[in-house]
Parts: C-alpha cells; structure tokens; sequence
C-alpha cells in the first residue's frame, strides 16, 4: 500500500492553496475561529485538561508536553504572558515557515485558545526577521482577527482580553530558544537565561510566561474541536498525534510532510520524499536537525517515536530530515554545521563561545585535506568539557543547548565513521609528510 | 537626516503596544533601517533617546543581529544560504558565483547567511527577504535582474513551487 500523510495542521492549507492564508477562506471552508468560540465557553482548567489528554509535545524541538508545561504556571500570580515562538531557525527545518504564510488564522486561533486556558491577556508572536511574506501575512491576518471581535477586548461577549502583537526578529538562531526569545522580547541581546527559574514561573518581564511553537499552537484548535482523547488515539506510545517533518537534502521531493507518528523513516524518506535522488545509496541522515546526532542506514526502519530516538542517543527534535547519499564528505557537513553553530553562539557561556570557534577551526582543516591524525581525538578531547561524557541525552556546561549542539555532529562522527575518519586523516597526513620530503 | 516628526509618531505607536517600552527595541530598529537602508549612528541616538537608554545599550542590542546593518549595502541585499542541505545542492558555488559577479557593484549586497528555513527549495538566496530557488548563478542572476529593471517579482509562497513539490497537491 502506498505511503499516506495524515494531514490535520497542514490540511486545509493543502486544500486552498490559493487563498488559505485569508480571513474569508479560512471562515468560510475551514471553520477558523469556531473552536475559540467553543473554547471560551469551557473552564480554563478544563481547556488545560484537554490539552494535557491528548498528550501534546511541544514541536519547537525539545518535546516537553504542552498541556503540563501551562499547568506548571504558579497559582494567582498576574499578569502572564504568552510568547509564540515563530524564529524558526534550526538547520533543515521549514514546517513552520509554511504554516506562518499559509494557515497564520489557525496560529491565531491556538494562541488565543492557550491565552484564555493559561489567563494571559498579552501574547507576542516572536515571527523570525527574514520571513518577509510570513510577516505581512500573520500581520494581515491579525488585524482581519481584531477587526472580527476574535482579539482584542471582550472577545466573542465573553469577557475575555487578549492583545496579540507579532514581534519581528532580526536575524538570529538563539532567539529561537525560548529564554534567548524572551531576552530578545524584552529588547536585549538574545542571550538565554539560566533555569531555574523556568519561564513558567519567571519569564518575560519576569512574569510566569508560556513559550510554545507554532505547530504546537496549529494544532490545539484541532485538539479543543475534537477532543484530547480524539488526538491521543493517533502515535504510537508517548508520541501521539501527527507532526510535520520537514526533508531536505538529497531526496527526490523534499518537502514538508504531516504523518502519524510511529512511522518509520523509511516510509517518510522512501515512501514520501521519494528515497535518495537518483536512486543512489544513503550514507547516512539527520534525524531532528541540525541539532541531532545522526543516523544510518541501518535505523530507517526504526519509528518516528521522540522516545525511541533517545533510546537511539538522537532526537526527532525539530522534525528535520536530511539526507544525505555516498557522495557526501561527513567531515564536510560536520565542519559545516560546526561553522554554524560557532557563528550563532551568543558568547554568554565560555564553553560554548571559545569551543564552537575551536571545532569550527578543526574541522576545517579536517575537511580540507589538512587534519592531522590525532584531529577527531582532539575534538573528542576539548568537546568534553563542553559535552561531559559526550553521549547523548546530552549533559552541557552551558546555560542553552546551544553547547551541545557544537558537539552532536562530532560525536555522530565518531560513532558513525570513526575508523574511516581516523585512517583517512593518517593517511591525508602522510601523503603531505611524502610531498614535504620530496620539495625539501 | 533625523526622525521626522511622522516617524516619531510610528515609534510612539510602536512603543505604546507594549507592556514595556524597550521592547518596541527590534521594532524601532526596523523603522530606521526601512527608512534609510541601515541603521545609521543618528538613528540609534534618537531611538535610544524615545526609550530612555543610551546609546551604547541601542547599540548592544543592534549588533547582536545579522539582518541590522551597521553600514550602507546597497539597493539589493542578497542572501544566498550554504547551510548543509543547500551545502549539498550547490550552495556555496551558487555563493561565490554571485560575490564574484557583484564584487564591483555597490548596489548589489551578496552576503552569505545561515538556513533560511527554506530547504524544499535548496539552493535558495532572499533578494530583500523574498525567496528565490532552486538557483544557478545564472537564474540567479536573472531574477536579481528583475529587480534591478523594477519588474514585479512573483513571491515564492512556501512549499508551493517546482523545488518545492515535496507535499504538495
């Protein structure tokens, strides 16, 4: 049987890819803003209740469940704030980018549902810089929302406030982590803070604040229409409902793809994304982005399961695929990724800010031809304070994930090719020994 | 020249939306950079003086960020990714083909950035923050042509184009 999508969050947007994004299409075919309406007649306890039901993980990356991440928010303690996280930024990933300029009312929706259910009569959605049309969009469909009673004061008659403001970045990775978002909110560096005290409790102007991504927010008007139990029933094990994973790299149609989770990767990357380009053989994919350690391989018909993926020392983390086939230099993707995250560290920690420029270094000279045989023990060596132990899940001696992240890519180096790196750079290295034997 | 006084009435509106005013910060940076084209010294003086900072602070914060330029860069800013899934599509050469084309012109910016979130359509470049992909230097070219003659450039909508198919019905 052919492989199928299971689309909820992405399905209208697939349907009307004409006119998805407007106020009067999403009313009138895809009953945009009938679960707000629900939701406001519900106990906001019981809207959280739901939530939690339906077993949500959070889509930004970390997958903490979102119905116990509002619950955690301390008792009487006001205001509190929302903060949508739209600075999609992590390698490979483009889910939400879609989600942002094609169905921004859905995204609405669930931000006013989560505003109501956690009581915050302020929400920002933190839209990242370079999403130009993206912005204009979610601006637009904002204001159509105002105009239409759905934000703003006493909305619906029920009494209920909410002011929602899209907030544009400016380009920068580690406002997509939601204390460096916060910091960035409340117009500094996006420099992460250190937790505790979690945003629950402390976040934006030291308010109890909520941080949830854009996936996370399209799909809880499904969850209020249909219920918790309704979504809990599609997944497998702790991982329910679907999630939209974005594949890139080298495979035949890249793209976004909304799927029940349990799915193997192979089913997504072969059945989906058309396998490798050209029918040539995988060397190996990234399983959560660029975050992730990588796999083989050997793992594609292991389940799109967040649990399974530790079992595995990696993460679905993001929902980012890339694959990659025999023609790829690992060195060369590591060294690329490394180069990213040193450009992207924000300086805070020392680990994180000296040791992502050394790997970047390192692995330069690897990929080039200029390593010297002892190079990948070497990254192994200093990453260890970075990462101690360097298995995965990761402990770190910074505040953020960030500085693990520096790390991932090298560690999968070593347990993915290990023997072939290491005989390489002795080999690379003596051929250069031989050239200075000869012009001496 | 400074904010002029309708300038300074859109920063009081952008200030007033916010529980706290430093917040409208990246907002106002935006502002001056839409009216000049970077974020010149005298504009982060005034902003600076709207939220009750210094500039110094305004400064701080603006130099965190990538798409604030701290110098003038031309009509076009080009943004070409070489992120590993454009890496792996030709990226880099889409990069360097560009830079060396426009070295001579001030009002091309060729500037190599992180992932665009664009992937679908690797390799991709932004010309002003709208997409573009997947590129050669010559469609490349072609397309920042377009702009340069004024023509009206189709937006690239996410997950809807040739690149992009993946998905798509």
């Amino acid at each position: 049987m052919a492989v199928e999508e299971t689309r909820i969050v992405t399905k209208f947007l697939r349907t009307r890819e004409k006119d998805s994004w407007t106020f009067e299409a999403a009313r009138k075919h895809n009953k945009a803003y009938s679960a707000l309406e629900k939701a406001l007649k519900m106990d906001p306890a019981k809207i959280v209740e739901e939530v939690q039901t339906s077993g949500l993980r959070g889509r930004g990356g970390a997958g903490f469940g979102t119905g116990q991440k509002w619950s955690f928010l301390p008792k009487d303690i006001f205001p509190r704030y929302l903060a949508v996280n739209a600075d999609e930024g992590e390698p490979s990933t483009f889910k939400d980018h879609m989600l942002i300029e094609r169905d921004p009312h859905q995204i609405i929706e669930g931000a006013a549902i989560t505003a109501f259910a956690i009581q915050a009569h302020h929400a920002f959605i933190y839209i990242r810089g370079e999403f130009g049309l993206g912005a204009e969009r979610l601006q637009q469909a904002v204001e159509d929302a105002y105009a239409n009673g759905f934000l703003g004061t006493n909305i619906l008659g029920s009494g209920f406030d909410l002011e929602l403001i899209v907030h544009r970045g400016a380009g920068c990775y580690i406002a997509g982590d939601e204390t460096g978002l916060l910091s960035s909110l409340e117009g500094e560096r996006a420099m992460p803070r250190i937790k505790p005290p979690f945003p629950a409790v402390q976040g934006l102007y030291a308010a109890p604040t909520v941080v949830n991504n854009i996936e996370t927010m399209s799909t809880i008007p499904h969850i209020i229409r249909r219920g918790g139990k309704w979504y809990a029933g599609m997944g497998v094990n702790k991982s329910t409902g679907t999630r939209i994973f974005s594949v890139s790299g080298m495979v035949e149609r890249p793209g976004n793809y909304e799927v029940e989770l349990g799915m193997t990767f192979r089913d997504l990357i072969e059945g989906l994304a058309g396998g490798v380009r050209g029918g040539k053989a995988m060397k190996f994919f990234i399983p959560g982005g660029a975050s992730a350690p990588w796999l083989l391989p050997e793992h594609l018909d292991e389940p799109l399961d967040m649990d399974r993926a530790s079992e595995l020392r990696t993460m679905l983390g993001s929902g980012a695929i890339m694959v990659f086939d025999q023609s790829v230099d690992p060195l060369l993707v590591s060294w690329r990724l490394a180069k990213f995250f040193a450009h992207e560290s924000c300086g805070k920690c020392t680990p994180c800010r000296e040791g992502s420029g050394w790997i970047d270094k390192v692995l330069y000279r690897m990929a080039h031809g200029l390593g010297r045989p002892d190079d990948l023990d070497l990254l192994l060596d200093f990453g260890n304070n970075i990462v101690p132990g360097l298995n995965a899940p990761f402990a770190q001696t910074t505040i953020c994930a960030l500085g693990p992240s520096t790390m991932s890519h090298v560690v999968s180096l070593e347990r993915c090719f290990g023997a072939e790196i290491r005989a390489r750079l002795a080999r690379e290295h003596a051929q250069r020994a031989a050239l200075e034997v000869v012009s001496a | 020249v400074g904010f002029t006084d309708a300038d300074r009435r859109r920063a009081k509106e952008l200030i007033a939306r916010y529980p706290h005013g430093r917040s409208a910060l990246l907002p106002l940076l935006h502002l001056a950079q839409d009216r000049d084209g970077w974020v010149t010294p005298e504009a982060m003086e005034e902003i600076a003086g709207l939220l009750d900072m210094t500039p110094a602070l305004v400064l701080g914060t603006c130099s965190f960020y990538t798409m604030l330029k701290r110098e003038p860069v031309g009509k076009l800013i080009v943004s070409v990714c070489t992120n590993v899934s454009c890496l792996v599509n030709g990226g880099p050469s889409l990069f360097e083909g560009l830079r060396a084309r426009y070295a001579e012109d001030d009002d091309v910016f060729v500037e190599e950035v992180e992932c665009l979130a664009a992937c679908d359509l690797a390799p991709v470049m932004q010309v002003n923050y709208e997409y573009h992909g997947p590129l050669t230097t010559e469609t490349a070219v072609d397309v920042i042509e377009q702009y340069q003659r004024g023509e009206l450039v189709a937006r690239t909508v996410s997950g809807t184009t040739v690149g992009a198919k993946g998905g798509s019905t």
